[in-house]
């Protein structure tokens, strides 16, 4: 922090070599594009991006000498860390939000079009799905990335139930739940006693796993071709024009006209009940000895295993949490798309799941869920960039990660009054 | 039964070097920074495009001749995939150097995204390919059946073993890889005796994207087809490879790469293909599990 005058041969400088690797970088692999044996030319597109990189590199270069850029790096290197403690008797002026979400929420169907409906019940599919994995990853510390498996196992688990077993929506969202809890342990039993990297590869291998051999069973799981997924009901009543072996259908059971988007609506309120009762668990568990364990052994797991935490049991009572919220996930994915197959079960779907968590800042729950919102809602609205969503995760991914790991919105809490009378 | 157990002894030969060529990277710089570089099987992914790119360029130029191709083409991949590695070390791991632990392993999921999206960008969604570079086998007669041994699997065993004998000689004999095993057992203590470990971190990762580099070559030249995709379960196969020789060894991940090629090739010789992969994956679970030190690697010690 010593020289406070800009070196303008400096940043030149700079630029100048990021434009030679930029060139070296993208040359082939823009600028020559493969078709068949053959090629095509395409500089232009180089030109731009070398372009971009030269000018971008000379303004990095630029800030950074400046002042507040000095100031920035500075706050890099000292990398500031933990939770932000907030005084005892804190209020946060935030609280109102919650009720005019709920209002919101409430009166939202009432003037939602099918399409908006839908896209709404995905953006809450992928709440549940982040702060599952919020609990692994942002409070246990513990990365998975075969997340999707257990999403896969909840969606599987309706479809295969109702196939082979005749379940129905209901007896099978407290089951998916189990199932992938189980799933859960039985993978991180093993598991979670190794070093935390390598769990984030065998957590990838095994949702690979699911997905190929959701892929190749045939005869069991259909195969490539997916299964289909029955309607929920409500109290036996289906939402169907007509109902099957007749029953009588929903609308007419209440006297009211039928409406295409019952279903829709159904799921609507029962995800947001279910989102609603996962959320305040969460924010209980935060709060009890568990909660505080798994933050704890993410900062330092030989202090805690010291401290005589059963570090496996702790990690595994994370993992297991997560994985049922998953399970649960999966279910209203399934019966919101009336079908499942392997292919929403890749292992970008894990990488989606989390951006969502890393966006939102690990261990946030409001910033997971409006993470979850704009990354599921937004790709929606802007098609035309369809290409570049993945692209954009990436880079989203790895400027948090220098920028803020630990997300947008810093995790706090409000600290304790020290009792009187009581030694400090 | 001989006939198909030699000829996937053979396959699965050939696989496994490459395996191992690619576990060098994983295995190097977790041994160095102690991180999964999971970005390693898409610069991989990289070079199998850059080495079509080469084919074609020198093709255009008129080239025939197989040696000064594959010369040309090694050369131009191999620099270039270097440049990549230095580059994404650079852009995503160095600003980490001193941030939590998930830091890291979080941005190399970002970047692999990012490469896998920009290559499926640039150079569009479907299968690339390249022609025939070396026609011809050598046949055995073996009881009814025959074993078949082509030009290419044996140009691929050679110069798979001709590139893990350089990287031996560079780490064994030469100053830059005294610096980088000595970086390797304490990077502080290697800092104060004068090594620019920031340096050694860098040459590393180009090391392991040059060694990639070479496997995206050969293994472009032995099925001639790949996409963008490629990267992701060739590089979960490399770093289960490297977790079976046991990681941070070299040695071990160029073991570790051949006896996970041999082994997935009887396989799907023997049981079934559709679930070679699922039986690669669960062998990399069940090491984990059973001896996650690897073959040849020390199990670790956390210190205080």
């Amino acid at each position: 922090m010593s020289s406070s005058a800009i070196d303008i041969k400096k940043s030149l400088l700079d630029a100048v070599l990021a434009g030679l690797l930029a060139l070296i970088v993208f040359g082939p692999i823009v600028g020559v594009v493969l078709s068949g044996y053959n090629f095509n030319l395409q500089f232009d597109r180089v030109g731009w991006l070398v372009g971009a990189v030269v000018i971008g590199r000379f303004c990095l270069s630029l800030f950074l000498q400046s002042p507040r850029g000095e100031r920035m790096l500075y706050r890099f290197e000292t990398a500031g860390s933990g939770v932000h403690v907030l005084p005892p008797d804190h209020k946060s002026r935030l609280l109102w939000i919650v009720p005019i979400l709920i209002v919101l929420a409430v009166i939202f169907p009432f003037f939602a079009s099918k399409y908006l409906l839908t896209v709404v019940i995905l953006g809450l599919i992928y709440v549940l799905l982040g702060l599952g994995l919020n609990i692994v990853v942002g409070l246990a510390g513990l990365l998975d990335l075969g997340f999707v498996a257990f999403y896969a196992i909840g969606a599987y688990g309706l479809a295969l139930g109702y196939q082979h077993l005749g379940l129905g929506f209901w007896s099978v969202l407290p089951l998916a739940a189990l199932m992938a809890a189980c799933a859960g342990m039985l993978l991180g039993f093993p598991v979670l006693r190794m070093h935390g990297d390598y769990l984030a590869i065998v957590t990838l291998g095994f949702g690979e796993i699911i997905r190929l051999v959701l892929n190749n069973w045939l005869s069991f799981t259909g195969g490539p071709n997916g299964m289909s997924v029955p309607s929920p009901t409500f109290l036996g009543l289906e939402f169907g024009r007509r109902a099957k072996d007749g029953g009588v259908p929903f609308h007419e059971f209440f006297g009211i006209a039928y409406n295409p988007n019952i279903k829709f609506l159904f799921i609507y309120v029962v995800l947001f009940l279910v989102v609603m009762l996962v959320l305040y668990i969460k924010h209980r568990l935060t709060r009890m000895p568990v909660g505080r364990a798994w933050e704890a052994l993410r900062e330092d797991e030989i202090a805690c295993r010291s401290m005589g935490l059963n570090h496996v049991l702790v990690k595994l009572s994370a993992f297991m949490i997560g994985a049922s919220t998953a399970g649960l996930a999966g279910v209203f994915f399934a019966s919101y798309q009336g079908f499942v197959n392997p292919s929403s079960f890749t292992f970008f779907e894990s990488a989606l799941i989390l951006a969502i968590v890393v966006l939102g800042g690990m261990g946030s729950t409001v910033g997971v869920v409006i993470a979850a919102f704009v990354l599921t809602v937004a790709p929606e609205l802007l098609r035309s960039f369809a290409d570049y969503r993945v692209l954009l995760f990436g880079v989203l991914m790895v400027l948090m990660m220098i920028w803020r790991p630990r997300g947008l919105i810093r995790i706090s809490r409000s600290g304790f009054t020290p009792r009187k009378g009581v030694a400090p | 039964m001989d006939g198909i157990f030699l000829q996937q002894l053979i396959n699965g030969l050939t696989l496994g070097s490459v395996y191992g060529l690619i576990a060098i990277g994983y295995t190097m710089v977790y041994g160095i920074i102690g991180m999964i570089n999971f970005a390693h099987g898409e610069v991989y992914m990289i070079s199998a495009y850059l080495s079509a790119i080469a084919l074609a360029l020198l093709a255009f130029f008129g080239l025939e001749s197989f040696p000064l191709l594959i010369l040309g083409t090694l050369l131009f991949t191999v620099c270039v995939t270097g440049v990549y590695g230095w580059v994404i070390e650079r852009i995503a791991y160095k600003p980490l150097r001193n941030s939590t632990r998930l830091a890291p392993l979080i941005s190399a999921i970002g970047m692999s995204l990012i490469l896998q999206n920009y290559v499926q960008i640039s150079q569009g969604a479907r299968q690339q390919g390249i022609p025939t570079l070396l026609d011809g086998s050598f046949r055995f007669a073996i009881g009814d059946g025959f074993v078949q041994l082509t030009y290419t699997k044996v140009f691929i065993l050679v110069a798979a073993f001709a590139g893990m004998a350089a990287l031996t000689y560079i780490i064994q004999r030469t100053r830059l890889g005294r610096m980088c095993r000595a970086t390797q057992q304490d990077r502080k203590m290697a800092s104060i005796l004068g090594i620019n470990t920031d340096r050694v971190i860098s040459y590393v990762f180009v090391i392991g994207a040059a060694m990639a580099a070479l496997a995206g070559v050969l293994i472009t030249m032995n099925y001639g087809t790949f996409d963008f995709y490629a990267g992701f379960i060739i590089g979960i196969k490399a770093f289960t490879a490297a977790v079976l020789g046991g990681i941070g060894s070299l040695p071990g991940a160029m073991l570790g790469g051949i006896i996970l090629g041999v082994a997935e090739a009887q396989f799907s010789g023997m049981v079934n293909t559709d679930y070679k992969d699922v039986f690669s994956f669960s062998l990399l679970v069940l090491i984990l599990i059973f001896r996650p030190q690897g073959l040849l690697g020390r199990p670790q010690v956390a210190k205080v």
